[in-house]
């Protein structure tokens, strides 16, 4: 965007070059990472582990560390033309398939799932469909979908959690060759919910994938997308959107793969903080391997945030093994609200409330008008609306 | 009859070295339909007196009275000013991201008439408005002042105050950046603005050939955050030709 957050002061953009920053340079290269799917082979989490340390661990030792209710769930799908949604064994062929666990409470989730969710997308046509679950309760639970788009369908999935839950779960996203898919996974949970997901995305050769993860209601909401640009001329769009409020920790971790010539990614999130106690984190490593010659990536993230007493970490890092790229870079910005576009707004007569809400709004616009959805992004502008409402009085 | 009055306004900013007089005794009148041209060199505060008419937080007033019928201003908040009909066109209009020009435009309207305008007409009043300034129709659903050109940005400003339709409207350097086509559209405009709602006009410029387009009544001379002299539209004929230098001196030796 054109900065709505100017003068910031840990703006920064970075050109072509070998580069990670933020508060804890990372050890080891991301690929080098531990990978596995049986929760014993990590050990116990402390909090000092890289993709721990900023989360509130101590609130998740059940997701963590103890046994989870793997049983299916209720779900609610609409209808779509050549989408089907069922349950399957953990024998699917397609399990395991997008990707593996990289810290505990995935790998515990990965153990203890007894069924998954598998949403197959055939045809070519454009279709959408949404899944809605609603109150998984509160005890501690598993769980494991699977979307898979064959090769050359098109299609926009939705995935969409309200009510309480103190859920643990992975999402394989299997998208084929020359397929077009989009996923959104839309998080408006109550406030006691608390969801830790790992998203694992393997994308075909010149098949695309647009992944939007929206978070706006719960109390913690970690959503971490790891996407393989496995096939030559890959692309990945990743947006996030996420606003929160007094108390509420909304975190990504988003992991961007190049592993195959002339792949591309886009990452973009943006987030609105509010409120005593809100607390946002945004990951975003992206890895150029090897193989990935001609790879185009650019990864940002951007925070306004909106009252005192919130804090927003944002940490780009990028690592590049091969010499011939296209281009990479990446830029992180936290910033107040701009006192000029307020004045601005106000000096054509808008009272200041009311200007606050247009910027916000304006701010977050970029996200939604990009998820290519028209009755969502509807759905989201009113949702966006009504958490600025909670500003209101203040 | 409209009027608003500046009496003796003092002005400060805060700076990084300290809190910086700038406006120093600022004694203005102008009343519904005239036109008063300011002219000044660099930095003798006339944004300042721009800025501190609209509100902003900024500038801090210490001394002085501005008043519109008789209404304390300087008790207003920035958007009841607007409201309470004074206008501002920016030397340097500021970029809002994600938020449509016709959004913007209908807001405003909507907060300073009081009620949301009939959708018919005011597309229709828009869209006219638009091409008498020569914009693009797709002007209206970009976002406001993203990526506009200084020339669009100005062109912004004064569709602003036409469709907002003001008591007074603050003009500052409104001409600089413009060619010479651009200039005439955008007199045209702030000439028909004047012609159909009595709009006062306070014109802040370096040069004179804005004049040419639109007529003013009288011409200021400000200097040293003060009007140095003032008189009518053949003094500023005679800062064209002699520049500022025998105010800047006098100021000076003060
Ligand atoms: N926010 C600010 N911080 C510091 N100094 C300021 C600020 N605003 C104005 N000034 C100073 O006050 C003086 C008057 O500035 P102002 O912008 O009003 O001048 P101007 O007459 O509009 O000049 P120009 O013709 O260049 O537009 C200048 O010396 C300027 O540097
Ligand atoms: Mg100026």
């Amino acid at each position: 965007m054109t900065a709505v957050t100017t003068a910031m002061p840990t703006a920064e953009q970075h050109g072509i070059k070998a580069h990670s920053d933020g508060p804890i340079v990372p050890v080891q290269t991301r690929s080098e990472r531990f990978k596995s799917y049986d929760v014993t082979d990590f050990a116990p989490v402390t909090g000092r582990e890289a993709e721990w340390r900023f989360s509130p661990v101590s609130r998740l030792t059940d997701l963590t560390g103890a046994p989870l209710d793997g049983s299916p769930y209720a779900v609610q799908a609409t209808d779509a033309a050549d989408i089907s949604v069922e349950w399957v064994g953990r024998d699917d062929a397609r399990i395991g398939t997008a990707g593996f666990p990289e810290e505990r409470a995935s790998a515990n989730a990965w153990t203890g799932f007894e069924k998954a969710l598998a949403i197959t997308v055939a045809g070519e046509g454009r279709r959408e469909l949404t899944v809605v679950r609603s109150g998984l309760g509160s005890a501690p639970r598993a769980a494991h979908t699977i979307i898979e788009a064959k090769p050359f369908s098109n299609a926009v999935v939705i995935l969409q959690s309200t009510g309480d839950a103190r859920l643990s779960e992975n999402v394989e996203i299997i998208v084929g060759e020359s397929a077009n898919l989009t996923v959104v996974s839309l998080q408006e949970w109550d406030d006691t919910a608390v969801h830790l997901a790992s998203h694992f995305a393997s994308i075909g050769r010149d098949a695309k994938l647009k992944h939007v993860v929206v978070s706006l209601g719960g109390g913690i909401v970690r959503v971490n997308p790891s996407v393989h640009l496995a096939g030559a001329g890959s692309d990945i769009e990743a947006l996030g959107l996420y606003f929160a409020d007094a108390g509420q920790h909304l975190e990504q971790q988003v992991y961007i793969n190049h592993d195959a010539p002339h792949s591309r990614s886009r990452v973009t999130y943006k987030g609105a903080l509010q409120g005593e106690g809100a607390r946002t984190v945004w990951i975003g490593d992206v890895l150029i391997g090897r193989a990935a010659t001609g790879t185009d990536s650019y990864e940002q993230n951007r925070n306004l945030v909106l009252t005192e007493g919130t804090r927003a970490d944002s940490v780009p890092n990028l690592e590049i093994e091969t010499g011939d790229i296209q281009g990479a870079g990446h830029a992180s910005a936290t910033g107040r609200f701009d006192d000029e576009q307020l004045f601005y707004l106000q000096a054509r007569g808008i009272p200041e409330g009311e200007a606050r809400r247009l910027v916000v709004r304006g701010f977050l616009a970029e996200i939604v008008q990009q998820i290519g959805s028209p009755a969502l992004e509807e759905r989201l502008h009113q949702a966006i609306e009504d958490e600025l409402r909670g500003t209101e009085g203040e | 009859m409209s009027v608003l009055e500046i009496k003796d306004l003092h002005v400060t900013v805060e700076t990084d070295q300290g809190i910086k007089p700038i406006l120093r005794g600022v004694d203005l009148t102008i009343n519904e339909g005239e036109i008063h041209a300011i002219m000044g060199p660099n930095g003798s505060g006339k944004s300042t007196l721009a800025y501190t008419i609209a509100g902003h937080p900024k500038y801090t007033v210490t001394g002085g009275t501005i008043t519109l019928d008789g209404e304390d201003v300087l008790a207003m908040t920035v958007d009841e000013r607007a409201r309470a009909g004074l206008f501002l066109a920016m030397q340097y209009p500021v970029e809002i991201p994600g938020v449509s020009v016709s959004n913007f435009l209908r807001t405003a309207k909507t907060a300073i008439a009081g009620e949301a305008p009939a959708i018919r007409g005011w597309i229709k009043e828009v869209r006219d408005s638009m091409s008498n300034l020569r914009m693009d129709k797709s002007f209206a659903e970009r976002n406001v002042n993203e990526g506009f050109s200084g020339g669009e940005k100005k062109r912004t400003e004064i569709l602003q105050l036409e469709l907002l339709k003001p008591r007074f409207a603050v003009l500052d350097e409104t001409d600089s950046g413009l060619d010479v086509d651009a200039l005439k559209i955008v007199s045209e405009g702030v000439n028909r603005a004047k012609a159909t709602t009595g709009l006062g006009v306070l014109l802040i410029t370096h040069y004179t050939r804005i004049l040419r387009y639109i007529r003013p009544d009288f011409v200021h001379v400000f200097v040293a955050g003060r009007i140095a002299e003032q008189g009518g539209p053949e003094l500023a004929d005679r800062l064209e030709d002699e520049g500022y230098d025998r105010y800047v001196d006098t100021a000076n030796v003060e």
